[in-house]
């Protein structure tokens, strides 16, 4: 089996443009929450009044006509592509030996809910052509296959908020076993629209703290009370060991295990016990043939739901057992909110950084930390890691209980 | 209201230009839709459908592939309003 590693980084996030003006807001302890447009919130009355945006909008950076044909779900991952294709060197790689593995958990919402309003406002003769590949779930895939040429396939894993580290396991997987050289994967979302706002809202998920967005998501604080809507994206140019070491590409870490599970139990609730998150980590570790001593560092999937954030600390101590004493645990959705389909790849892109930088990012927003919390938080200062080989672990969950692991090892 | 020639050709050439990037004065009426400015059939089927409501006229599926520059564009537009 061959070993994968990462070669390229790019995002645009709540919290910046790309990858460095992230990643510093992130060590910073910002939070990139902002008001809502205030006539959406008047308009429909919606009982939350902030997300967390984007800090750079996509028409800033791409050209119209690239915005016209594109869902804002795949302009995001073009513009995080962008990034991680030129941080990677832009590879010289044989087109059947690339490929691109892009999610998206909620699909082009804006483009089906523009086409429907179109369709019933003007009528058929109105609705443009590129309303069905704008809005398919594929379409940021296949927007990154169109852009990079890449011919060893294109995939577009959907399994909600565990969608983008899906797309990055998928993507390793293609590279072990031998599909391809090169994968471009990740995750994004664009879905600060006032109709999953109100879905959202309605099934009680997100936080209600209105008068406090930034202070809003903060997971394992005793007064969370539900996620922060986030959009962005977050790429990754992953490469077979060989191959990067062939062309003497920089290694920013590796994707060194794979776990996943499902829970069988619920849409919506994670199961209580925690037995499919259990089962996805320790597959990911045993996959990674890595210990519980050697990991040091869990970037959380921690929401800021009341019941899903302990449910996932338990679950991390089930697994480690002991060793769980010398993690440094990092929710960063207290800074960046959640990118649903985006999230997975955006912390695997922390994940990798943690270990590259030997730094574990804060946790904003914990004044009060839950009791029950049985690992140690990072919280609100970023804190140092180890010296030496080292590992950790990102988790991904999603309605519907998907449930994936990653081990990420440094360079 | 109808449209004159010339305010028909810049504001298709306003869709065109949003279409393709190119520039709007780029657009002029010798111009080919396929070998000049580049425009493949879905991209030729979003701007006839963005000029139909622009210029509240109607262009059948059967006259599209008789449009092969602008200026055939503009000539139907022109010819077409009520």
């Amino acid at each position: 089996m061959r070993d994968v590693v990462v070669t390229g980084l790019g995002a645009t996030t709540p919290l910046g443009g790309d990858v460095a003006s992230t990643w510093q807001a992130v060590l910073a302890g910002t939070s990139g929450a902002r008001p809502l447009d205030p006539a959406w919130v008047e308009t429909y009355q919606l009982p939350v009044t902030f997300a967390a945006t984007l800090a750079v909008p996509a028409a800033d950076v791409l050209p119209r006509p690239e915005i016209k044909r594109m869902d804002p779900s795949a302009q995001y991952a073009i513009v995080a592509t962008r990034e991680a294709w030129a941080h990677a060197g832009a590879p010289d790689v044989e087109p059947e030996r690339l490929g691109a593995v892009v999610s998206s958990g909620i699909g082009g919402i804006w483009t089906t809910l523009e086409g429907w309003d179109t369709l019933r406002e003007k009528g058929a003769r109105r609705v443009l052509p590129m309303t069905v590949p704008m809005l398919m779930p594929n379409s940021p895939a296949a927007y990154v296959e169109l852009e990079l040429g890449a011919r060893a396939g294109a995939h577009a894993l959907v399994s909600a908020c565990a969608s983008g580290a899906e797309a990055i396991g998928y993507a390793a997987e293609m590279i072990r076993s031998g599909r391809a050289d090169v994968v471009v994967a990740g995750g994004t979302e664009a879905a600060i629209h006032p109709m999953p706002i109100a879905s959202f809202a309605a099934s009680r998920t997100l936080s209600t703290r209105n008068d406090d967005p930034q202070g809003a998501s903060r997971p394992y604080d005793t007064e969370r009370d539900g996620f922060v809507l986030g959009e962005g994206a977050g790429i990754v140019v992953l490469e077979s060991a060989e191959h990067a070491a062939a062309r003497g590409a920089t290694v920013h870490g590796r994707i060194a295990g794979i776990g996943l599970s499902s829970d069988g139990y619920h849409m919506t609730s994670p199961e209580p016990s925690g037995r499919g998150q259990i089962a996805a980590m320790r597959s990911a570790l045993a996959d990674a043939e890595v210990a519980a001593s050697e990991v040091v560092h869990v970037n959380a999937h921690a929401t800021s739901t009341v019941v899903g954030d302990l449910i996932e600390a338990r679950s991390i101590r089930e697994v480690l057992g002991a060793d769980a004493d010398h993690v440094r645990l990092s929710a960063t959705k207290s800074m960046t909110g959640h990118l649903l389909g985006g999230a997975g790849a955006l912390e695997t892109i922390f994940t990798i950084l943690a270990l590259r930088e030997r730094t574990a990012p804060p946790t904003i927003n914990v004044t009060s930390p839950d009791p029950e919390l049985v690992l140690d938080l990072v919280r609100d200062n970023p804190r140092e890691l180890p010296h030496g080989p080292i590992a950790a672990i990102n988790n991904s969950f999603g309605f519907g209980g998907h449930n994936v692991a990653l081990v990420v090892t440094s360079a | 209201m109808a449209y004159s020639e010339q305010e028909i050709l810049a504001g298709l050439a306003e869709i065109v230009s949003e279409e393709t990037g190119l520039p709007a004065d780029s657009v002029s009426t010798e111009k080919s839709f396929t070998d000049d400015l580049d425009i493949d059939s879905l991209s030729m089927m979003t701007i006839v459908t963005l000029a139909e409501e622009k210029f509240s006229v109607r262009i059948p599926d059967d006259e599209v592939k008789n449009l092969a520059t602008v200026g055939d564009a503009v000539s139907y537009i022109n010819g077409a309003q009520s």
